[in-house]
């Protein structure tokens, strides 16, 4: 008898850059269905086919990570393109967070845009980033790397701005572009300075260049290491290329804040995993584990006092992102060599238990500003009297972002802790148990706003947007699942990330 | 597979419940927690586990599967009960139901969430006293927290908000501090798992090694502090109980009597389990078993004086919680058989008898609104029933012959003089006994002024007599005290068989 479901193992080698495709072909699919009828705007249609295409992907990238696509079993990662590209567990790993997440923005701003006119463009942008995001995930060569980060930045930077009558938005968008271009061009710098010492881009001949020692050329190397780190930090909005996140987050429209705060900070780790981990050896002239310490303690302190002084929400949690990042740069700054597989994966984990959490969050905000509530703590007081089931939902996501045990923020935490104590970094663990402790501060302040504190006047909310019902209940859901769901993803994830140390 | 049935069960009721129609979710959440009482019986029906299930004993109804296995430790479900935890499972079922029950009038707004969130701490409940796995214990432990915090802070008085976040964050910086206590135990043993029995056993088979620089002896003394100091918080006692006064007031009355009757056990089960069972050779050190038996004494006597000083009945019955914990602790580091046996069996007592205070003061206050001792007298002119069961279960709180009061505190008292960990253990004892008198002195002098003589009360409202549903619940509870006094076996048995190889670590005797 016939086989009923192809084997991943028998399609052609350039098939593992299916969920990438995916993702790159709805989004052109978006463009032809708008160029063929411009003038009406058939909202469900463009919803639909950018939640069926991000879906895809994500079945995509989960059928080959079940299947071992790429993954040690199966000969170890897939290299296309004269090594440019490898598609190995961790991008899988990392799609598959990509594609979940944007599945859940689409779905979302399907109520959110529904007096808006350029949903074709929206739903593209958004699609074409987490296409860049994608790439980034599976690049493997410092060329690839600027250009999967900058098709994943330059959709970001419209999204952004794409309220344009909006001025905080216009302004939001603005500031994340001049930022952007100025540590993408020391990126770029960076990227040049270490082709100039090793004589390439790509990542294990770079290790290789570095570890054999380029005489006279180590501090040129170092210097390029350092820019590189300085990108990323960028694009993960840690210190100190911070500053554009709580400006962005807040101007841009709360799906958009959703997506970037989750995605594209993850992508950003996917390819600093991956750029360091490869790329560089621990001894390349620069301590670079020690500079990620020192970037994670102050990016997480950083993060959760700013969070602790705000009087909006959406602000608040666009600095508990910044502390967020500081959690997970845990993962490469207690990064050991042979056994750091452990505390890299615990890094991925907390990345993908994050996606779920915060990107609820932001919807849940995405859900109040539709309703035309304001942006304040204050301005959410008693609204569980009115929306109970959402106000359970952000409840959810505010316990869980504050590791409170019964959710899957819990697990995460924990491990990325358990694996810098393993590591022998017990301060850094020290560090992060007192910052996610402090953390439940401003978290707690969502739910007691929502549900122990009177109405001010009474809520004029109009209809239910069932789709942006629908996300952010799909997003609790899965925060709760996590918890006892954490099994197969955190061996998932250390066992790619383990398969990637050199 | 009993015990995840009760724990789906309940869950999946509080689900239901939560979805239901305000109207009917009262009705609809007590006929389904009957459910879990049912099973909690049938489970002590056929209870046959023998010795402590920490200490290499049969554990009833046990199941252990792997859940998750990461960085050499196997994180288990790993559930079942001995002859300590299961009365206390009994407790949460029976007091849940009749909670329920008591919220019937109350309660006026908002009932399906209210009656979901009962159900759905019930369940955590559960999961607390059943679980065997640390991690599985830590994740219900914690949860039980999140639906409290609710309770208190929707449904409460007037200052339900400082109440409510008074007791969220005093319990969970003690959960913090008693995690990493407990973490630095386990990390310097040579377990493979989370599991309670393994951790406990490789801790007496002395197999701890040193943590930078500390030995294991002080490594241990170190852990015990801070697990103590975090489940002190919860029992609580004197100087950590400030939260609970504020919690009781402004909880409404259903909330208090689970806060009361189950929430505190929480504290005293986890010090018998962890502190008590796991740390015997730090427990019985000369001074650390005179500091706890000080505090204990200490939350006796200052605790009922506390009581002593209040105007309002729900705060008496609080403060007066204050001091039964206080022989709770008394009896447990007293490592006699009776001591922890009676300790343990106070749980169960003080768990009846304070729920039954907490709904009587309750079903007074339902109908005069006010609690004051000042603005009423000669309630019992127009409340005979009600009244009754009051004074009944002041009694039993005094510790009246044939009520589980009486049972428990005898035991304890027996046990602790007769201690020989505790240094000159006859003093401590007759220090608290003295706590008798003063529950006594108050819960006498505040009946007196608010049930008896002429009738008198400042309100606004009409008194009429209580519902049938209001008054029944108390009915019950105080029959469940009587049959406990008359006959503690029911429990005592299983208790004893279970707290045996703990005493006899450190050779406490009967």
């Amino acid at each position: 008898m016939e086989p009923v479901l192809m084997q991943a193992d028998q399609l052609p080698e350039w098939a593992a850059l299916a969920p990438a495709l995916a993702l790159a072909l709805t989004g052109l699919l978006l463009i032809l269905i708008d160029s063929v009828d411009p003038d009406s705007s058939r909202p469900a249609l463009l919803a639909g086919v950018a939640t069926v295409g991000s879906l895809a992907s994500l079945g995509l990238a989960g059928w080959f990570l079940s299947a071992g696509t790429g993954q040690a079993g199966t000969g170890g990662g897939i290299a296309l393109f004269g090594d440019a590209l490898v598609v190995d567990g961790m991008a899988l790993f990392f799609q598959a967070l990509f594609a979940s997440v944007t599945a859940l923005v689409v779905v979302a701003s399907y109520d959110y845009l529904s007096d808006h006119p350029h949903r074709a463009e929206f739903y593209s942008l958004v699609l074409f980033a987490a296409t860049g995001m994608a790439l980034m995930a599976a690049a493997n060569s410092l060329a690839v790397a600027f250009i999967a980060l900058e098709l994943a930045s330059l959709p970001s930077y419209a999204l952004v701005a794409f309220l344009k009558r909006d001025a905080g938005s216009v302004e939001a968008g603005l500031k994340y572009f001049l930022i952007g271009a100025l540590s993408s061009s020391v990126f770029a710098f960076g990227i040049s300075l270490v082709y100039a010492a090793t004589g390439s881009l790509l990542l294990p001949d770079v290790y290789a260049a570095l570890s054999g020692g380029v005489e006279g050329l180590t501090g040129v190397a170092a210097v390029g290491i350092l820019m590189v780190a300085g990108g990323f930090a960028f694009k993960t909005a840690s210190v100190p290329f911070h500053f554009w996140a709580p400006e962005a987050y807040e101007g841009a429209p709360a799906p958009v804040s959703a997506f970037l705060s989750s995605a594209s900070k993850a992508a950003g780790f996917a390819l600093a995993f991956r750029v360091f981990v490869v790329g560089f050896p621990l001894d390349a002239g620069i301590d670079w584990v020690l500079l990620f310490q020192v970037l994670a303690v102050v990016t997480m302190t950083l993060g959760n006092f700013a969070a602790a002084t705000q009087e909006e929400v959406k602000r608040m949690l666009a600095y508990s992102s910044i502390g967020h990042a500081g959690y997970a740069l845990i993962g490469l700054a207690a990064f050991t060599g042979g056994a750091g597989g452990d505390v890299l994966g615990a890094s991925m984990a907390h990345l993908l238990v994050y996606g779920f959490m915060n990107t609820g969050a932001f919807l849940f905000v995405a859900l109040a500003e539709n309703w035309g509530i304001g942006r304040t703590f204050d301005d959410y007081a008693g609204l569980s009297s009115r929306a109970p089931m959402a106000s359970v939902a952000m409840s959810v996501f505010m316990f869980s972002l504050a590791g409170l045990p019964p959710f899957g923020g819990f697990f995460s935490k924990y491990f990325l802790f358990m694996g810098a104590i393993d590591a022998g970094f017990w301060w850094l663990a020290a560090v992060g148990a007192i910052n996610s402790a402090l953390s439940l501060f401003y978290y707690s302040r969502v739910v007691k706003a929502l549900w122990l504190n009177d109405a001010v006047g009474d809520f004029e909310l109009g209809s239910t947007p069932t789709a942006l019902y629908a996300a952010i209940v799909f997003a609790a859901v899965a925060t709760v699942l996590l918890l006892p769901g954490f099994g197969p993803v955190i061996e998932t994830a250390q066992s790619v990330a383990t398969t990637i140390v050199p | 597979m009993i015990i995840e049935a009760l724990i789906g069960v309940t869950f999946l009721a509080a689900l239901v419940v939560m979805l239901a129609p305000d109207k009917y979710a009262g009705k609809l959440a007590f006929a389904l927690s009957l459910l879990p009482v049912v099973g909690s019986l049938y489970m002590w029906a056929g209870f046959d586990a023998g010795g402590n299930a920490l200490m290499a004993g049969s554990i009833a109804y046990e199941t252990q599967l792997d859940w998750l296995t990461v960085a050499g430790y196997d994180l288990q479900w790993f559930v079942g009960v001995d002859g300590i935890s299961l009365p206390l499972v009994v407790l949460s079922t029976v007091l849940s139901s009749l909670a329920i029950v008591s919220a019937w009038t109350p309660i006026d707004m908002r009932q399906s969430q209210f009656y979901g969130l009962m159900l759905f701490m019930e369940a955590n409940l559960l999961g607390v006293f059943t679980a065997l796995d640390f991690f599985l214990w830590f994740v219900f432990w914690e949860a039980v927290l999140v639906p409290m915090y609710f309770l208190i802070g929707v449904w409460g008085g007037p200052r339900r908000k400082y109440a409510a976040i008074k007791f969220f964050v005093y319990t969970n910086i003690a959960s913090l501090v008693m995690f990493i206590g407990f973490m630095a135990l386990v990390f310097n043993l040579p377990v493979s798992s989370f599991g309670l029995p393994e951790i406990t056993q490789s801790l007496q088979a002395g197999e701890l090694s040193g943590f930078v620089g500390l030995d294991p002896a002080t490594l241990k003394l170190a852990a015990f502090a801070a697990m103590f100091a975090g489940f002190a918080v919860k029992v609580p006692v004197v100087p950590v109980h400030t939260w609970l006064p504020d919690a009781h007031v402004e909880a409404p009355t259903p909330v208090s009597v689970m806060l009361a009757g189950v929430l505190l056990k929480m504290g005293t089960y986890a010090l018998l389990r962890f502190n008590f069972t796991m740390l015997p050779d730090v427990a019985t050190r000369p001074l650390v078993a005179t500091v706890i038996a000080a505090i204990a004494v200490v939350s006796v006597i200052y605790g009922a004086m506390l009581a002593l000083a209040q105007q309002d009945l729900k705060r008496i019955v609080a403060y007066s919680s204050v001091s039964s914990m206080g022989y709770v602790i008394l009896g447990l580091i007293a490592y006699t058989g009776l001591g922890i046996g009676g300790a343990t069996f106070q749980m169960v007592a003080h768990g009846l008898i304070s729920g039954l205070m907490f709904m009587a003061v309750g079903v007074i206050y339902n109908v005069t609104h006010t609690r004051m001792v000042g603005d009423m007298s000669g309630m019992a002119d127009r409340m005979p029933v009600t009244v009754g069961i009051l004074i009944a279960g002041a009694f039993g709180y005094m510790g009246l012959p044939l009520m589980a009061g009486f049972a428990a505190e005898y035991f304890i008292f027996q046990g602790a003089f007769a201690s020989t960990v505790i240094p000159s253990a006859p003093l401590f004892t007759a220090a608290s006994m003295f706590g008798i008198v003063i529950v006594a002195g108050y819960l006498l002098f505040a009946m007196q002024r608010t049930l008896f003589g002429e009738f008198s009360l400042e309100t606004d409202y009409e008194v009429r007599r209580a519902h049938f549903h209001d008054v029944a619940p108390l009915a019950v509870l105080l029959l469940c005290t009587i049959a406990l006094g008359v006959a503690p076996n029911i429990f005592f048995e299983m208790i004893t068989d279970a707290i045996e190889p703990v005493v006899a670590v450190v050779g406490g005797g009967a």
